[in-house]
C-alpha cells in the first residue's frame, strides 16, 4: 500500500515525458513503415538517431552525474561492435540471422563492452580529472589499435557483419533505445543515483557518509560501457562492415558534444542533441542532389561547412553558459523570465534570492556541475584549515 | 645508432610540442586540445610560403609568426572569456577551436597531402662506427639539435627571467601571483605565445616526416599530450622526459617487425601503467587535497 | 572500564618528517561529550582525518568500543560508527536538503536494496524511498530545516549548511559523532541553539560527541571533559575549568 502512495507521489509526468515520447514515436513509425512510407534512407538514418542516443545517454551517465570526464566512449562502442557482430556471424549457421541472434549479439558486445568498462573503471578510482580523460582517451586507441591488428576481425579492412533486416533493426534500437533510458534513469532517481552525484559533488564527503565510492564508480562505467557495447552491435548490424578508423577519438568527442550541447546531467537534452546532430551530420553528409547542384557544390563541401558550423556553434554555447561577459544576456534571456512575463507577472518582483533559484533551474544544469567545480578549486586555494602543523 | 637518432628526433619533436601543452596546463590549469592544429596551421604556413617563394628561411619565420600570432588570438577570444569557468567548459572550447581550425584547412586546402620536404633534401650523413657504415639523415640531426637548443633556452627563460618567475608564480596559486602586482592574463598570454612558437618549430620538424594535410596535427598532438602526462603535465622538465621516452619507445616499436603494427597500443598502455604506478606522472608534483 | 567508547592509544602521525600529532592518548566515555581545543594548527583536524581514515597514523592506533580501526577506509569506518562534519562545509551542493541527509541514510541496514532493484524499479524499491524521505524529513525537524528541505542546499544560509552537515551525519547512524567547529561563522543566537541540539542529541539519540571548537564559551558549557593540543602534544586534558586554567594552556595561548 505505502509502496502504490509513494509510486502515486512520485510520479511526475516531467520524469517520464521521454518516454512517452519514444513510445509515440515507436507507434508512429509503425505506422509509417506498415504503409510503406518510410525509405531506406530513413531507416539508416533513424537507426543512426537511435544508436547515437544510446551513446549520449551513456555517456551522460559519467559526466553529468559521476562528473568524470571520458573521452574513450567510442571504444567501449569499438569492442560491443567487434564481439558482438563476431558472435553474431558465429552463430548465423545455427540461430539463423533473426532477432534472437541479433539479441544474443547484443548482450555479448554489451557484457564485453562491461568487462573493459570494469578494467578502465579501475584507473579511474585512482586517476581524476584530465589524467582519467586522457587514460580513457589512450584505452580507445589501444582498443582500435588492437582490433586492427588482430587477424580474425578481418584487420585493416574491417569486419565484414552482414546488413540486418532494415526494418527490424530500426525497432530493436528504438526499444533499446527506451530500455536504456529507463534503466539508467530509475538508476539515477534512486538512492544508488544519489550516491553517485554526492561523489560528484563531494567526494571526500561521500566518503565520509560511508558511501562506497570504488563499487560506484565500477558500476557507473560498467553501466555505461554496456550500453555502448549494445550501440556498438546496432551500428555494427547498421551500415554492414565495421571499420576501427570509425571509432577513433574524434567520435568519442562527438558524443560528448551531443552530451554538453544537450546540457550535462539532463538526460533529455542528451536524446535531442542526439536527433539533431545526428540528422544534421546526415542531411549535410548526403545533402539532396537539388540543392547540391543549384549551390553547385562538390562532394563534401558541404561536410566541411558542417565541420565549421559546429564548431563555431559548440563554441558560442558553451560561452554564453559560461562566460561572465555574458551573464547579462543570460539573465535577460531566461526561459523562466519570459515565461513570467507571459503571465503578465512583473519579473521585477522577484526577490534576489528567489531569482537566483529562478536561475539555477532554468539554466542548462551544466552550470550547476561547472560551478561545484569552481567552488572547489577555490576551496583549496583559499581553505584557511591547515591540517599539517605550520613552522614553529 | 640510427634508431637511437630517430628516437631522439622524433622524441623532440614531441617533446616540443608537449612543452605547449604543459606549459598551458600548468598555468591556464586548462587542456589546450587545439594545440596539435596549431602544428597543423604552421605546417600549412611553411608549405605556402616554401611552394611561392621557395626560401626554407623565410618560410620558417612567417610559420614562427603566424603560429605565434595565433596561438595568442585563440587565447584572447576562446579562452580568457572563459577563464573562471569549469575545466570542462574550457576543453570542450578547445576541441571547438581544433574542429574549427581543422574545417578551415580543409575548406581551403582540400583534404588531400601536400609534401614539403627541404629538410629531408638535405640528406643524408654517413660515417662509420665500430666498422659499420651509419647513415643518419641531416633533419634528424637538425631536429635534435635545434629542439636542445629551444629546450634548454625554454629552461633558461623560465628560471632566470623576471617574466619566468612570475609564470611559475601564476602557476604556484594564480590569485597569490595577482595580488602580488602580476598580470596573470598578460603571463597567460606569453605562455600561450611561447608554446605555439615552439609548435612552430615542432611543425617544421615534422613535416619531414610525413606530408602535410588537414589532420595533421592531430596524431602528434595526441602523442605529445601523451608525453606530457606522463613526465608529469605542468612539469617543463617532465614533458621534455616523456617526449623523449615516448619518441624511443615509438622508434624502437617500429623497428621490430614482430610488434610494429602495435605501437600505438604499446605506447598508450605505457601511458596507463605509469598512471597507475604514479597518478601524477614521472615528475609531477603531487597536491594534497584538504580535509 | 567496558563503557569506553573510544581510546587512541599513543596516536600520531607525521608529514614528511613534521610530526602533526604525537602520542596522543584519549578515552572518550559512553555519552560524553568530549572537547579537542587548541591553537590553529595545532592538530586538531588532522585527529579527526585519523580517526576517520582520511589519514593513515604513522604511529599507534584507535579503537572504537575495544575495535581497532586503523587501516579501514573512510566507508568502512562510517560503517563501525563514526560520522563527522568538515571545518569547511562539505555540502553535496548540487542536491536539496532533503536529498543531502538521504545519502547520509544511504547505508543503513534497513535500506538495503541494491542497484539492480531500483534499475528495474521493484516494489521494494518504492518502500525503501517511502521509508527514506519519512526518515530524512524526521531528522530534519531535529534541526529545524525541515520547511527548506526542498531549497539546493547551497542556497542555505552559513548557519544552516552547519546544521545540515550535522544532520547528515547523524543519518548514518553513528555511535560517536565528530564535529569540528559546529559554532564557527554563527551568531550567538545560533551557537545558543546549537548547544541545545547537541544536548538532545546525547541524550535522545544515545550519542557520544567528539567536537572541536574555538568559542571558549560553547565548549566550557557543552563539554564534560576537553583535551588541549598544542603543536600536536597533549598539553592539558581535564574538566574544562581544571584544563582551561592550567598555566601550560594559558601560555599556549596568551603567551608567556
Amino acid at each position: 500500500m505505502k509502496t502504490l502512495k509513494y509510486f502515486k507521489k512520485q510520479f511526475a509526468v516531467k520524469h517520464f515525458i521521454s518516454y512517452f515520447v519514444l513510445i509515440g514515436v515507436i507507434l508512429v513509425m509503425a505506422v509509417l513503415s506498415a504503409t510503406g512510407a518510410l525509405s531506406r534512407s530513413a531507416y539508416s538514418t533513424l537507426t543512426k538517431i537511435g544508436y547515437s542516443m544510446i551513446l549520449a545517454v551513456s555517456l551522460n551517465l559519467v559526466v553529468g552525474f559521476l562528473g568524470e570526464l571520458s573521452l574513450g566512449h567510442a571504444g567501449f562502442m569499438c569492442v560491443g561492435a567487434y564481439i558482438g557482430c563476431f558472435i553474431f556471424n558465429l552463430l548465423e549457421p545455427v540461430t539463423g540471422s533473426g532477432i534472437l541472434t541479433l539479441i544474443i549479439a547484443m548482450l555479448s558486445g554489451g557484457v564485453s563492452a562491461a568487462i573493459f568498462g570494469f578494467i578502465i573503471g579501475v584507473p579511474a578510482l585512482r586517476l581524476r580529472g584530465d589524467y582519467l580523460a586522457i587514460c580513457t582517451l589512450a584505452f580507445g586507441e589501444i582498443v582500435r589499435n588492437v582490433f586492427k591488428n588482430l587477424p580474425f576481425f578481418g584487420g585493416a579492412k574491417g569486419l565484414n557483419t552482414g546488413l540486418f533486416d532494415r526494418t527490424t533493426l530500426l525497432f530493436v534500437t528504438l526499444v533499446t533505445v527506451l530500455v536504456v533510458l529507463a534503466i539508467v534513469q530509475n538508476l539515477i532517481r534512486s538512492k544508488h543515483g544519489r550516491a553517485i552525484t554526492a561523489i560528484r559533488d563531494n567526494e571526500i564527503a561521500a566518503r565520509a557518509m560511508g558511501v562506497n565510492v570504488t563499487y560506484y564508480k565500477l558500476l557507473v562505467f560498467v553501466l555505461s560501457a554496456f550500453a555502448a557495447g549494445l550501440s556498438g552491435v546496432l551500428y555494427g548490424k547498421a551500415v554492414g562492415i565495421i571499420r576501427q578508423d570509425n571509432f577513433s577519438y574524434n567520435y568519442s568527442i562527438e558524443i560528448l558534444v551531443m552530451v554538453v550541447l544537450g546540457g550535462i546531467g539532463s538526460m533529455n537534452g542528451s536524446l535531442i542533441a542526439a536527433t539533431i546532430i545526428t540528422a544534421v551530420t546526415v542531411f549535410l553528409q548526403n545533402p539532396p542532389p537539388a540543392i547540391r547542384d543549384a549551390l553547385n557544390l562538390g562532394d563534401d563541401t558541404l561536410a566541411i561547412v558542417k565541420t565549421i558550423a559546429y564548431a563555431v556553434i559548440l563554441i558560442l554555447i558553451i560561452m554564453y553558459n559560461n562566460a561572465p561577459v555574458f551573464a547579462g544576456l543570460r539573465e535577460k534571456l531566461s526561459i523562466k523570465k519570459l515565461f513570467a512575463k507571459f503571465k503578465k507577472k512583473d519579473p521585477g518582483n522577484i526577490s534576489a534570492d528567489e531569482a537566483k533559484w529562478d536561475r539555477i533551474t532554468t539554466k542548462i544544469e551544466m552550470d550547476e556541475v561547472l560551478r561545484v567545480d569552481v567552488k572547489k578549486r577555490e576551496g583549496e586555494l583559499t581553505d584557511p584549515d591547515k591540517p599539517e602543523r605550520g613552522a614553529k | 645508432m640510427v634508431t637511437v637518432i630517430d628516437g631522439l628526433s622524433l622524441g623532440a619533436i614531441y617533446a616540443l610540442i608537449a612543452l605547449g601543452y604543459t606549459m598551458v596546463y600548468g598555468i591556464a590549469k586548462m587542456l589546450n586540445f587545439a594545440h596539435g592544429d596549431i602544428i597543423m596551421v604552421g605546417a600549412f604556413a611553411i608549405f605556402v610560403t616554401f611552394s611561392t617563394l621557395g626560401h626554407p628561411l623565410i618560410a620558417i619565420l612567417v610559420a614562427v609568426v603566424i603560429c605565434t600570432v595565433l596561438g595568442v588570438t585563440i587565447e584572447r577570444l576562446a579562452y580568457r572569456p572563459l577563464r573562471t569557468a569549469s575545466p570542462l567548459a574550457v576543453l570542450i572550447t578547445a576541441i571547438g577551436v581544433s574542429y574549427l581550425l581543422q574545417g578551415i584547412a580543409q575548406l581551403i586546402f582540400g583534404a588531400g597531402n601536400n609534401p614539403v620536404n627541404f629538410l629531408a633534401s638535405l640528406g643524408v650523413v654517413s660515417f662509420s662506427l665500430f666498422g659499420s657504415q651509419i647513415n643518419v639523415s641531416w633533419s634528424s640531426i637538425l631536429t635534435v639539435g635545434l629542439g636542445a637548443i629551444l629546450m634548454v633556452g625554454l629552461t633558461l627563460f623560465v628560471k632566470y627571467t623576471r617574466t619566468g618567475r612570475a609564470m611559475r608564480a601564476v602557476s604556484e596559486d594564480r590569485g597569490a601571483a595577482t595580488l602580488q602586482g602580476i598580470d596573470a592574463n598578460k603571463i597567460i598570454m606569453i605562455t600561450f605565445a611561447i608554446g605555439s612558437f615552439l609548435a612552430a618549430f615542432a611543425s617544421l620538424f615534422y613535416l619531414s616526416k610525413t606530408p602535410v594535410n588537414p589532420t595533421f596535427g592531430s596524431m602528434p598532438g595526441i602523442k605529445a599530450f601523451t608525453a606530457a602526462v606522463i613526465g608529469g603535465i605542468g612539469s617543463i622538465p617532465g614533458a621534455m622526459l616523456g617526449g623523449i621516452l615516448l619518441g624511443m619507445i615509438e622508434t624502437i616499436c617500429l623497428s621490430i617487425p614482430a610488434i610494429s603494427s602495435y605501437t600505438t597500443a604499446i605506447e598508450f598502455s605505457v601511458l596507463i601503467i605509469i598512471l597507475m604506478i604514479r597518478p601524477i606522472g614521472l615528475l609531477g608534483k603531487k597536491r594534497r587535497v584538504k580535509v | 572500564m567496558n563503557d569506553v567508547l573510544l581510546r587512541t592509544e599513543n596516536l600520531g602521525i607525521s608529514f614528511g618528517g613534521l610530526k602533526a600529532v604525537e602520542g596522543l592518548n584519549l578515552e572518550v566515555r559512553k555519552g560524553q561529550l568530549y572537547g579537542l581545543v587548541g591553537p590553529n594548527g595545532a592538530g586538531k583536524t588532522t585527529v579527526f582525518n585519523m580517526l576517520t581514515g582520511v589519514n593513515l597514523p604513522t604511529e599507534g592506533t584507535f579503537f572504537l568500543d575495544g575495535e581497532e580501526l586503523r587501516g579501514k577506509s573512510q566507508e568502512a569506518i562510517n560503517r563501525k560508527g563514526i560520522a563527522r562534519t568538515f571545518q569547511n562545509i562539505r555540502l553535496f551542493v548540487n542536491m536539496s536538503v532533503v536529498r543531502n541527509v538521504m545519502v547520509g541514510l544511504h547505508n543503513q541496514p534497513e535500506f538495503h536494496c541494491n542497484a539492480f532493484t531500483s534499475m528495474f524499479r521493484l516494489p521494494r524499491h518504492y518502500e525503501e524511498e517511502a521509508t527514506m524521505r519519512d526518515k530524512a524529513k524526521e531528522i530534519l525537524k531535529i534541526f529545524d530545516l525541515y520547511e527548506e528541505r526542498n531549497n539546493l542546499s547551497c542556497n542555505l544560509p552559513y548557519g544552516k549548511q552547519r546544521k545540515l552537515e550535522i544532520a547528515r551525519a547523524l543519518a548514518t547512524n553513528p555511535k560517536l559523532l565528530l564535529l569540528d567547529e559546529p559554532a564557527a561563522g554563527m551568531n550567538p543566537n545560533e551557537t545558543e541553539d546549537l548547544m541545545t541540539i547537541v544536548r538532545r542529541l546525547r541524550d535522545e539519540f544515545d550519542l557520544t560527541i567528539l567536537l572541536i571548537e574555538h568559542d571558549m564559551h560553547f565548549v566550557s558549557g557543552l563539554c564534560d571533559e576537553i583535551t588541549v593540543l598544542n603543536f600536536g602534544q597533549t598539553l592539558a586534558h581535564g574538566t574544562p575549568e581544571e584544563a582551561l586554567n592550567d598555566p601550560e594552556v594559558i601560555r599556549a595561548y596568551i603567551g608567556n
